[in-house]
């Protein structure tokens, strides 16, 4: 057992899987001697080699489509895309190949592949650095999408990307790379993909967040004195309906966190989720907090987009008052 | 002072330009439109018998075209794009490659594929809208037909990539027309391969039309061949409507790329001599004068010339070889349309190896006609 951070805790499952396959490789711009932009893959060139950790040029459609290729040829690749910003050159292979390539050919071929993208804002980043994009990816069929937002579930879940036989975009929110650590044991574990994480029970309201905003939510709960259960969905697609659901027949709220604009977000799925499937136990509209149908600012203004504790706490209320 | 000394200017009236690389493209042409064959280049590079083989291949793929074709005009076959004229490019690259390199293909390549052994029912259930007829055996090492344009050659630098680090000897070859290198994809296939030493082919069959866009909108210069030399890969012009020249370029590239893990980039100018597809009508911008010119320097025509120069072909063997494609041809037909359409269900069965708990609702939805569980909610709210 170790006390990591969630980069620590990406690294130390990268290592486990090549030690475990031979397979698995690690692909993209920097990831090399480099160790990343975010330093994920740090000193993993100078342990597997340059067989195995692979500096690229610089073309996103390129990293993916070869990846693609590598994964119908048998191999277990982990590209990495730098920010979630640049994944739009890779959006055609992903999208018209790594998607479609089981059903197109009858599962002849199959593109076992982790996109691994650091995702999200809060970080000071340039412009392009600190959008996010899941929403795009959960509505492309034959996709799998997940987004850890604490180091244990990052290396299970991680583990579990890997390992999966069909495509993954694995989403690392980069404003919590480093914000704090937990225990994250050595030995081997798996969290599986389409399983949410109840964070905390409650009785009144449920808040349904990923990623980040996960921590802004256990924030606004921390300055509540109401009973709130918070739900954690890591994987973003396919969701974990049956907890969403079995919680809020429980609690008859709902407020919806995510740091996406509105329009089309997913909270506009799990709010419509909880509609057909909940209706009745329903005490009040569901609540969404996000971010704005904007353009992600420039960094001055980032945290005023950025769901925080105080949004969130104001969206709790007005759910609870309804 | 030195240092001040070192930084001074200094005049001086000659300094030339240098110049620091020179290419050159080389052209490959063994049996021209005129029968002309270059008994250097060419010797021992098709035995009589394969020629024969190779011959009937393409007469056979010609023919499925036609009867293809009739099938879309009729109803019985969706869009579909006659491969008519180009037989000889990827029928030059099968035959020049191991069975077990890769053949990445795009969609006007059946002579190749057929050659590697893809059941001809199986390019004519795809284009009956079914699925199943991408379901590539594994055994042919070939990927499915690719209708995103220009996409495919990354995942043949992939695969081939996925070979070496294996230590296999596999390599890849893949196809795409000239329009399609236009496309950013090609760019980075060609820079992934040749950056990172992975054995490629590349062959671009340069039909001078991208549906209705002439060759010249795609690139202004006098090849497209010589697109690879920035790359600096080995690069060449071939005539793509000469069987012979398509597999000396092929044997060759595949030899550097097994040997030195090098790509190569071939371009292989032939002329589709159909419409793009069955939904286009070339008509509308081509002169029928430009058609006519390539329908004689057609790949088959010149290849039975040769044939009967040799006396290996007469016109009571081509009689009897035009019966022996019919049947395969139809046979095929009749096999392809006998397929019934899958069950609703494979709709969702092949999305993930798994399907997720809704998927799996949703497919049941297919046969109640309403998502299951719903009711239950319900009941269970009132």
């Amino acid at each position: 057992m170790a006390n990591l951070n969630l980069v620590q805790a990406i690294n130390l499952a990268l290592i486990q899987e090549m030690e475990r396959d031979e397979r698995v490789l690690l692909l993209g711009e920097d990831v090399g001697i480099n160790g990343g932009v975010f330093r994920v893959t740090e000193g993993l060139q100078a342990r597997f080699g340059a067989r195995r950790v692979v500096d690229t040029p610089l073309a996103e459609s390129g990293i993916i489509g070869t990846s693609i290729g590598l994964a119908m040829g048998g191999l277990r690749p982990v590209p990495e895309i730098q920010f979630e910003g640049f994944l739009g050159p890779a959006y055609d292979q992903i999208c018209s190949h790594a998607a479609r390539m089981r059903t197109r050919t009858r599962s002849a071929f199959t593109v076992p592949l982790t996109i691994r993208v650091p995702v999200g804002g809060g970080i000071h980043a340039p412009e392009l650095h600190s959008d996010s994009p899941e929403a795009i990816y959960a509505h492309q069929p034959g996709i799998k999408v997940v987004m850890p937002s604490s180091p244990y579930d990052a290396k299970g879940l991680l583990i579990s990307a890997i390992r999966d036989p069909d495509p993954v975009i694995y989403f690392e929110p980069k404003r919590i790379y480093r914000a704090f650590r937990e225990e994250v044991p050595e030995d081997e574990y798996t969290i599986p993909i389409g399983k949410a994480r109840l964070v905390c029970e409650g009785t009144d309201l449920t808040i349904v967040s990923w990623g980040s905003s996960v921590i802004q939510c256990m924030q606004a709960i921390e300055k509540s004195n109401r009973s709130i259960e918070l739900i954690d969905l890591r994987t973003i697609y396919p969701m974990d309906i049956d907890a969403v659901t079995e919680s809020v027949r429980k609690t008859g709220r709902c407020v919806v966190v995510h740091e996406a604009p509105r329009t089309c977000g997913l909270g506009a799925e799990v709010a419509a989720t909880i509609m057909e499937h909940c209706f009745l136990h329903l005490e009040a509209p569901v609540q969404r907090v996000s971010g704005f149908d904007t353009i992600m600012p420039y960094y001055k203004l980032e945290l005023s987009y950025m769901p925080d504790a105080s949004r969130i706490g104001g969206a709790i209320e007005d759910a609870l008052t309804f | 002072m030195c240092v001040r000394a070192l930084n001074a200017p200094r005049y001086t009236s000659v300094m030339p330009i240098q110049t620091v690389f020179k290419a050159e493209i080389e052209r490959i042409s063994i049996l021209d439109e005129h029968c002309q064959f270059d008994e250097k280049l060419g010797a021992g590079l098709i035995p009589d018998e394969d020629l024969v083989r190779l011959y009937e291949a393409m007469s056979s793929c010609r023919y499925l075209d036609e009867v293809a074709f009739k099938l879309q005009r009729s109803g019985r076959m969706g869009t579909y794009p006659q491969n008519m004229g180009q037989e000889a490019t990827s029928l030059g690259a099968a035959y020049a490659l191991r069975g077990d390199d890769w053949l990445v293909t795009c969609y006007r390549e059946n002579c190749g594929l057929f050659w590697r052994g893809v059941p001809m029912e199986s390019i004519l259930l795809h284009w009956m809208g079914d699925e199943r007829g991408n379901a590539m055996p594994a055994a042919h090492y070939a990927t499915p037909i690719a209708v995103p344009i220009g996409t495919q050659m990354l995942h043949a630098t992939g695969l081939a990539w996925a070979s070496k680090y294996r230590g296999e000897s596999r390599i890849a070859c893949t196809f795409f027309g000239d329009g399609a290198s236009s496309e950013g994809d090609f760019h980075e296939a060609a820079n992934f391969a040749a950056n990172l030493d992975i054995p490629v082919v590349f062959c671009c069959q340069s039909n001078s039309w991208a549906i209705s866009v002439p060759q010249r909108i795609q690139c202004s210069a006098p090849t497209v061949a010589q697109r690879g030399i920035a790359y600096g890969m080995p690069c060449m012009q071939v005539d793509g409507n000469d069987i012979f020249a398509c597999v000396y370029a092929v044997k060759n590239a595949a030899a550097r790329a097994r040997e030195s893990s090098r790509p190569t980039f071939i371009e292989m100018v032939t002329y589709r001599l159909g419409d793009h597809t069955t939904a286009d009508d070339a008509r509308r911008y081509r002169d029928q004068a430009e058609v006519d010119l390539w329908k004689l320097r057609d790949p088959l025509l010149r290849t039975r010339k040769l044939l009967e120069a040799k006396r290996l072909w007469d016109s009571s063997k081509e009689d009897a070889m035009r019966q022996r494609i019919e049947v395969t041809v139809n046979a095929a037909v009749a096999r392809a349309e006998e397929i019934a359409a899958p069950p609703t269900s494979d709709v969702f069965d092949h999305t993930f190896a798994q399907l997720p708990p809704d998927l799996v609702r949703q497919r049941d939805s297919l046969q109640t006609h309403s998502l299951a569980g719903e009711q239950a909610v319900h009941t269970e709210g009132h």
